[in-house]
This record gives C-alpha cells, sequence and structure tokens, in this order.
C-alpha cells in the first residue's frame, strides 16, 4: 500500500481536494520515528492513529471530518478493530492540517465527500491500528522476557498464555511507543471481526442531546469580534461603491471593510449588531455581464443542446441512431432537473485570527486540507505560519463544505484587516441561500426503440448541462469531458450502468453557466437515476411489460444490482396486490461503489396531495461496518432527495438566486417521512460508500409510483411546479 | 436592558429590546445551545420555553420575552439528570449531525406536556422543526418511548 509520499505544496492540497468524485487515489506512508511521539498531553503516540494514555484511554486519530454521517465512529471502529481495543475506552481526535504539513502527510486525505471516509482510508487505518497492536503486545513481552508469540491482545489487555499473566495497554505504552514497529502486518480476516459490522453507539451523541457541542457557529475566543457579510447576488458581480458613514456610529460596530472585491462585511462585538448594521449599509454594486441571465434563458441554453451534434460520449456500443430507427416502437421524453442548495442546518462560518506572524483558522470542514490551502492563499502566509482547527462535529456539510472554502477567503481576509483580533464570520441563512455552490442543472432526452417482442435494442441518453469538474476543477477534465457527468451511467467501477444494451450512447452537451456549481449530497446520481430509472417504466409501459421483468431481461451481466432490486421488490411485495389506493415504484443504481435500489408505495388523494407511504430500500455496500449508522443515513439520505424532487429548487432572476430562505426553499418535516425500511446486504470483497449512494433510487421508485397512481409521467421538477404537494 | 429567568436563574442582560431573544440568549447570556437555523420562524432551530410553551425565539423580540421564564436546552435537564426526551434521544440515537436537535428536543419537551401519550397524528401536527440530516424516522420512535418513560 505504500506508494509513494506525495509532495506537500499547494499544488498537492488541490489534488488532494480534486478527488471528489473523480477517483484519484494518494498514496501515503506511515512513517514510525525512533524517537516517541506524544500528543498534547504528554501521553505517547504508539502510531499515527493511536494514542493510549495511562489510564487506558485510546485515542484514535481520525483524518475525515464528521458532519452526522458517522465517520469518526466508523472509523474509530477500524482502528479498534485491528487494535484489539476495549471499546468503551475508545475515543477520538483530529490532527489539525498544519500538523498533517509537518508531519509528510501521514494521516492522508482528510477530504470527506464522495462517500469516501471509510471505503478509501479502511486499510491504511486498519494498519494504524493492527501495527500499534503488535506493538503494544512486543512491549509486554519485553517486559516479562518472553516471546511475543506467546502473548495475545484482547480488550486492551494483553495476556501472556503460559502464565497467566495480564497487563494493559495503558501500562505499556510508553515502552511500546519506542519500539520500531513491525516491517510486515497482518490484518483480520473479516469473519475475526468483533467491532466492525456491529451497530455500535456513536461517540458523539450526548453532547448533542444537552447543547454541550460547540459547533463553529458557537465558537467564543478572547477578545472576539463577529461579523456580518454581504456578497454580491449576482454570481461575478463586484462591489461598486458602500457607504459606511451612516452605520459607524451604530451599538458595537467596530468596522465596516470591503472583502476581496466583491463583498462587504460589518464587524460589531456581536453577530446580531453586525448584521444589523450590515442591513443598513447601502451598497452598490457592479453586477457585471449576468445580470440578465435567468432561469429561462438558461433552460433554452440546455435545451439547445439537446440535440447539438457536438457531445462529449461516455459510452458507444454498436449503432444506437440505426436501431432506434429500424425499431417497432420508438419511445422518447426529455426530463430536467433545476439548481439545488445545500441549505445545512448550520449557515457558512469561519473564525480567523490574523497577526504578521499567524494566521489561525477555526471552521467546520469537510476538508482540513483544502480549508488549509484557503488559509495559506488568503493570508499570504507560508504554511509553517498557518493553521486550520476543524471544528469536531459539522452542522451538516452535503458537499458545500468540501471543494468550497470561500467562506474561509472572506474570515482570513476580514481578519487581516483587524489584525491581532480574532473575528467570528457568520452566514445569515439569505447569505447560505444566494452564495451556494449549487447542483448542477442538467437536461436529458431519452430515446429508445423496443423491438416487436418489446425488447429493448437501442438506447440513446443525451444529458445536457452544467459540468462540476469544469467549473471547479478543470484539471480533471478528460480531453474536454466531464466523467463525474456520467456516475451511474459508467461502463465499469464505482457507478457502473446496471443494464446490457446492444446499441447504446451516452453522451453530454456541456453547458455551463454563471451559477457556480457543487458537490451536493449524491451529486451527478440524483439526476442520472431520475432520467434513466423513470425511462426505463417508461419504456416497460410502451412494451407493456411489467417494469421489474423488463429491466431484468437487461441485467444478466449485473448479478449485484439485480441483488439489491430482487430484495426490494420481494420485501415490498412486488407483484402481489398492493392495499387499496397504494402505488409501488422501483429503482435502481450503483454509486459511490455501491448498489442500491428501492421500492416505494405511494398514494395519492384529491388528484394533489401525494402521500409516500413506505420505501424498501437495499443496499450492498460490501463491507458495512456500522449497521445502525447506515439504516440512519438510508432514511436521512431520503429526507434529502425526497425534499429535493418534490419541493426545492433554486431559480434564477436577473442573474441572481430567488431563493432566500425556507420560506421559497422548503423541506421535508416529519408529517411527510415515509416509513423506511432498510435491507443491508454486504455481499463482501469491496468497500461501497455509505452517505450519498442511496440519496439516488428515492425520487424515481417514488416518481414511478407516482406516475402509476396518477396515470401522468412527470418530467420537470421539483413537483410543487405540477400542483402536487407533499403530504 | 433586559431582565428575564433564563434556566432559572435571573438576569440583567445588557442588550436593545428589539433584539431577538435568539442572539440575546447566545450572545448575552453565552447560551449557545440554542441555534441560528433560518431567522424567520421556520426551522425551528432556536427553539425555547417561554412560560413552558414552545416559542422560535429567533422571531421574538427581548421586549416581549422580559420578566419571562425561559428555558433552553442547557436548563431542561434536572442537573446530571436527563430530561426523558434527551434520554429517549441517546436511547434512540437520533442525532446526526446535531445541529437542530436542541430546538427539536425542546419542541417534543413542550408536545409532551400538553399531549403525554401523543398519537403520531398528534407528532405530525406539533413538530414542525426542519432537520436536514433527516432523523424523523428515529425522532418518532423517540417520542414514542420518552412518552413510555
Amino acid at each position: 500500500m505504500i506508494i509513494k509520499t506525495p509532495k506537500i505544496d499547494r499544488r498537492a492540497f488541490v489534488i488532494g481536494t480534486a478527488a471528489v468524485g473523480a477517483g484519484l487515489t494518494l498514496g501515503l506512508k506511515i512513517p514510525f520515528g525512533a524517537s516517541v511521539v506524544r500528543a498534547q498531553d504528554g501521553s505517547p503516540e504508539i502510531t499515527a492513529w493511536v494514542v493510549i494514555r495511562p489510564d487506558d484511554t485510546v485515542v484514535v486519530r481520525v483524518a475525515r471530518s464528521e458532519m452526522g454521517q458517522g465517520t469518526l465512529t466508523g472509523l474509530a471502529q477500524m482502528v479498534a478493530e485491528e487494535l484489539e481495543a476495549d471499546w468503551t475506552k475508545v475515543t477520538t481526535e483530529y490532527p489539525t492540517p498544519g500538523q498533517s504539513v509537518a508531519r509528510k502527510r501521514v494521516w492522508g486525505n482528510f477530504s470527506t465527500g464522495g462517500s469516501r471516509g471509510i471505503r478509501e482510508s479502511n486499510e491504511y487505518v486498519r494498519k494504524g491500528g493492527a501495527t500499534a497492536r503488535m506493538m503494544l503486545v512486543q512491549a509486554a513481552a519485553n517486559a516479562w522476557s518472553v516471546p511475543a508469540a506467546e502473548c495475545s491482545a484482547a480488550n486492551s489487555v494483553v495476556t501472556h498464555k503460559p502464565s497467566g499473566r495480564t497487563t494493559t495497554y495503558g501500562k505499556v505504552a510508553e515502552a511500546a511507543a519506542k519500539l520500531t514497529p513491525p516491517a510486515e502486518v497482518t490484518l483480520k480476516d473479516p469473519k475475526e471481526w468483533k467491532i466492525i459490522g456491529k451497530p455500535v453507539k456513536r461517540l458523539d451523541t450526548m453532547t448533542k442531546v444537552t447543547g454541550a457541542q460547540v459547533y463553529g457557529f458557537d465558537l467564543k475566543l478572547p477578545g472576539m469580534l463577529n461579523a456580518a457579510i454581504k456578497e454580491c447576488p449576482v454570481f461575478g458581480g463586484k462591489v461598486k461603491s458602500f457607504e459606511a458613514d451612516k452605520v459607524k456610529g451604530m451599538p458595537g460596530v467596530k468596522h465596516v471593510v470591503q472583502v476581496g472585491d466583491s463583498a462587504v462585511a460589518v464587524v460589531a462585538e456581536t453577530w446580531w449588531e453586525a448584521k444589523k448594521a450590515l442591513d443598513a449599509v447601502a451598497i452598490t454594486w457592479d453586477e457585471g455581464p449576468n445580470a440578465s441571465v435567468s432561469s429561462d434563458t438558461i433552460a433554452a441554453t440546455l435545451k439547445a443542446g439537446l440535440d447539438a451534434d457536438q457531445a462529449f460520449v461516455r459510452t458507444q456500443i454498436g449503432d444506437v441512431k440505426g436501431a432506434i430507427a429500424g425499431a417497432a416502437k420508438k419511445v422518447e421524453a426529455v426530463y430536467a432537473y433545476p439548481f439545488l442548495n445545500h441549505a445545512p442546518m448550520e449557515p457558512m462560518n469561519a473564525t480567523a485570527k490574523y497577526t504578521a506572524d499567524k494566521c489561525e483558522v477555526w471552521v467546520p470542514t469537510q476538508n482540513g486540507e483544502a480549508a488549509f490551502a484557503a488559509t495559506l492563499a488568503a493570508s499570504g502566509l507560508p504554511a509553517d505560519k498557518c493553521e486550520v482547527y476543524k471544528i469536531m462535529v459539522i452542522g451538516g456539510g452535503f458537499g458545500r463544505r468540501g471543494a468550497f472554502h470561500d467562506y474561509v477567503t472572506q474570515a482570513v481576509r476580514i481578519a487581516k484587516q483587524v489584525p491581532g483580533t480574532p473575528v467570528k464570520l457568520l452566514w445569515s441563512r439569505e447569505e447560505d441561500m444566494q452564495q451556494g455552490r449549487y447542483h448542477p442543472v442538467m437536461q436529458a432526452k431519452m430515446s429508445g426503440g423496443l423491438d416487436a417482442g418489446g425488447n429493448l435494442v437501442g438506447l440513446h441518453m443525451r444529458l445536457s448541462g452544467q459540468s462540476i469538474l469544469a467549473a471547479v476543477f478543470p484539471q480533471n477534465l478528460q480531453d474536454g469531458r466531464d466523467n463525474a457527468t456520467f456516475q451511474g451511467l459508467d461502463p465499469s467501477g464505482d457507478f457502473t450502468l446496471g443494464y446490457t444494451v446492444p446499441n447504446l450512447l451516452i453522451d453530454h452537451a456541456m453547458r455551463n453557466t454563471h451559477v457556480p456549481p457543487g458537490f451536493w449530497r449524491g451529486v451527478n446520481i440524483n439526476q442520472n437515476a431520475i432520467f434513466l430509472e423513470c425511462f426505463m417504466d417508461e419504456l416497460a409501459l410502451a412494451a407493456g411489460q411489467d417494469a421489474l421483468e423488463f429491466r431484468r431481461k437487461l441485467m444478466s451481466k449485473h448479478p449485484k444490482h439485480l441483488a439489491v432490486l430482487n430484495a426490494v421488490a420481494d420485501r415490498a411485495g412486488w407483484g402481489k396486490p398492493a392495499p387499496q389506493g397504494v402505488h409501488r415504484g422501483l429503482a435502481h443504481m450503483m454509486a459511490f461503489g455501491s448498489y442500491v435500489a428501492a421500492c416505494a408505495e405511494v398514494s395519492v388523494t384529491g388528484g394533489d396531495k401525494v402521500k409516500v407511504r413506505r420505501i424498501v430500500c437495499a443496499t450492498d455496500p460490501g463491507h458495512a461496518v456500522n449497521p445502525a449508522q447506515i439504516e440512519r443515513q438510508i432514511a436521512g439520505s431520503f429526507v434529502y432527495g425526497l425534499s429535493a424532487v418534490f419541493m426545492e429548487e433554486c431559480t434564477v432572476k436577473n442573474g441572481a438566486i430567488e431563493q432566500t430562505n425556507f420560506t421559497t426553499y422548503d423541506s421535508m418535516k416529519i408529517a411527510q417521512m415515509p416509513k423506511v425500511e432498510s435491507i443491508i446486504m454486504p455481499s463482501g470483497g469491496f468497500w461501497g460508500g455509505v452517505g450519498e449512494p442511496t440519496i439516488c433510487v428515492a425520487a424515481p421508485a417514488v416518481l414511478n409510483a407516482l406516475a402509476r397512481a396518477t396515470g401522468k409521467r412527470i418530467r420537470t421538477f421539483p413537483l410543487k411546479n405540477h400542483g402536487l404537494q407533499m403530504v | 436592558m433586559a431582565r428575564m429567568t433564563i434556566n432559572g436563574k435571573s438576569l440583567e442582560l445588557k442588550v436593545d429590546p428589539s433584539t431577538p431573544l435568539l442572539w440575546a440568549i447566545r450572545e448575552q447570556a453565552g447560551l449557545t445551545g440554542t441555534k441560528y437555523g433560518c431567522g424567520v420562524a421556520m426551522c425551528g432551530a432556536c427553539t425555547v420555553h417561554l412560560d413552558g410553551k414552545a416559542v422560535r425565539s429567533c422571531v421574538l423580540p427581548v421586549s416581549s420575552a422580559e420578566g419571562k421564564q425561559i428555558t433552553t436546552i442547557e436548563g431542561l435537564a434536572s442537573g446530571s439528570t436527563l430530561h426523558k426526551v434527551q434520554k429517549a434521544w441517546v436511547d434512540f440515537e437520533v442525532p446526526q449531525c446535531g445541529y437542530c436537535q436542541s430546538g427539536m428536543i425542546m419542541a417534543v419537551a413542550a408536545l409532551l406536556k400538553d399531549k403525554p401519550k401523543p398519537t403520531d397524528a398528534d407528532i405530525d401536527a406539533g413538530i414542525t422543526n426542519i432537520c436536514r440530516c433527516g432523523t424523523y424516522q428515529q425522532v418518532r420512535e423517540a417520542i414514542h418511548a420518552a412518552a413510555k418513560a
């Protein structure tokens, strides 16, 4: 697994963050020094991943970020398993990006997105645990002057079998830390796992029910001031002028500053004072060339792409045009998917303190290294004069806090104008809604041909819309093509299409907009699953066949896709009569390395009130590290995905996003929550993602059920635009 | 200057009376368990109890809370004994990111005071807080468990 140690410079951070959805793998080295490395409290570090305190507390270092998805607990389970640690004594901490630089990136990639937290780092964190266990056993054996082979470890206790002597990890940690680590470590057979695969309790629950958990929004530093900010609502626009004089005498106001060329901030004693003053600052914007862009002009651009000659081809098998032209029956449909905002419950924020010698940032981030890179760039200071402290728990991320650290840049720019004073920058919800990095807008023209027997002989899927990579990581484009656009439609890999079609063309007419795109939970599988799986139902209907049977005929070469689809169909009772007024719909997909499927049950009353009653979901993530948390991620992903398809859209008027709060960008409530039944069916041998994959099957399963309930197929979203209400 | 009782403690806060109660609680009283989520009473992250009733503190001016009893998430437990809703939240591992849960717990605690054995319909009508992580399935289970406790 030791491949190379990437050189740590700013470019390396950019590459690190670029791995989102791009499958880039960075190797790393686990260095073990001769001298003991100590944690802040003086406890010895056995390996970079494991610190053991004299009282036997096991501190597991976690490089990825906890934002609710449970990765903190999951990664600790991985290390504790190989360490043979007593799980009740396990706690966690984050290393800082500055320490990572100083130690040649010993903890690997910090980026937490693309459902990669566990699947990308499972091997090296387990090795970190296993190595520490061997060193602790060796240290005990040395103390007893017996061969290590006669000793074993379990529950943080080392036992010398022949003599029955025992000692604890805390007692031998000092000696273990001085040992040379073993050259070879062997990981356990999954059959021997005792902590991995078990629904152990999360490590971070208690503080979240007492109000004691400190989020970035809650941070308090001595002498700290608070800042509120307003950036030009038209993307690409700039500050022309602003009148600060009027607000300088307002209570608590300390400074009114321009931030970069596009924003104005007020710094005050409290945030509420800063916000009130900011609302009173008259700002004149130079809105730039995008001030006339609207949702309609964007839609027209995308529509033109549906029939454009030039497109980036991802998959081309056989002669699609010929096959469809010669088909007994042709089916065609155009779908469209809107811009979406992440809207995590905790709006964007960052706290910065700047002096000529040091720039420090405290921030809830999905990628500490990218936050560090933003700090370096905005402060102009070198890496050894910067540090980023990740806030332990993020109030929701969903992709907004991974590749983008605009709020860090802003906080540092403000702090530079108030040197020596820590400044906490909090965004209002309105700022969060208007300065997003939005789920890309996309249309699709689906064309299919059926032979006389109702078999699918040709399928053309033309995507037209925005590329995330073109805007965010253009270096990851391949000959101009954005492969991430095709998530779920790939010929192989983590996003493999689950169908075999004799004549198949999947291509993308890239139509970028001035609205900045971003990685939104599930990224491009959201719309691709709707386009593909809704159209599969349309084809089945045209063929006069059952939606499940029609799919199965195309899936003989995709047994893992088929297994999850069959699982939900069986559990939901597909093919058996549903309760009166209840209609079912199916969908499946492979995403982020996991196979997922859903069967939804929907009823419609009064012609417009849609009730999603029940969704059965199956996932095969290869290995299931914590089934209890997987269940929660499934249900939670459905809330995020169904909120979008029923009620969410960001529209553009005069170059700016029109929605400013939950008043116009709504989210599901408990009354609208369907009963979610999860089937977790890990087949072993691979590591698939958990946080994102299932999001994509909820919407098409519900839409297919809805079409069956109403006899009408809806192809543009959200459903509220069609007068449909989620109840 | 505003006088109010927060979690049983009488406080005199140096604050403009038009300031939303949320920000007085967070910035003057220094209790940050109560969260800002929207500022327009849509999401419920700022829910506290005002004389025992659940209110959304982000739109409530300090002036209308003067002289009243305010309970925040920090004051819900009795010493080190968790409130039955908090206990159910731990048992059912409700929180994901946890940011909205202070408000959710306060809303549920108030609901259970009015309706000690709420039906699913009572829960649907009474709990309208937004959770973007989507913890609703566990929220419902935990409410029923707390009602039985």
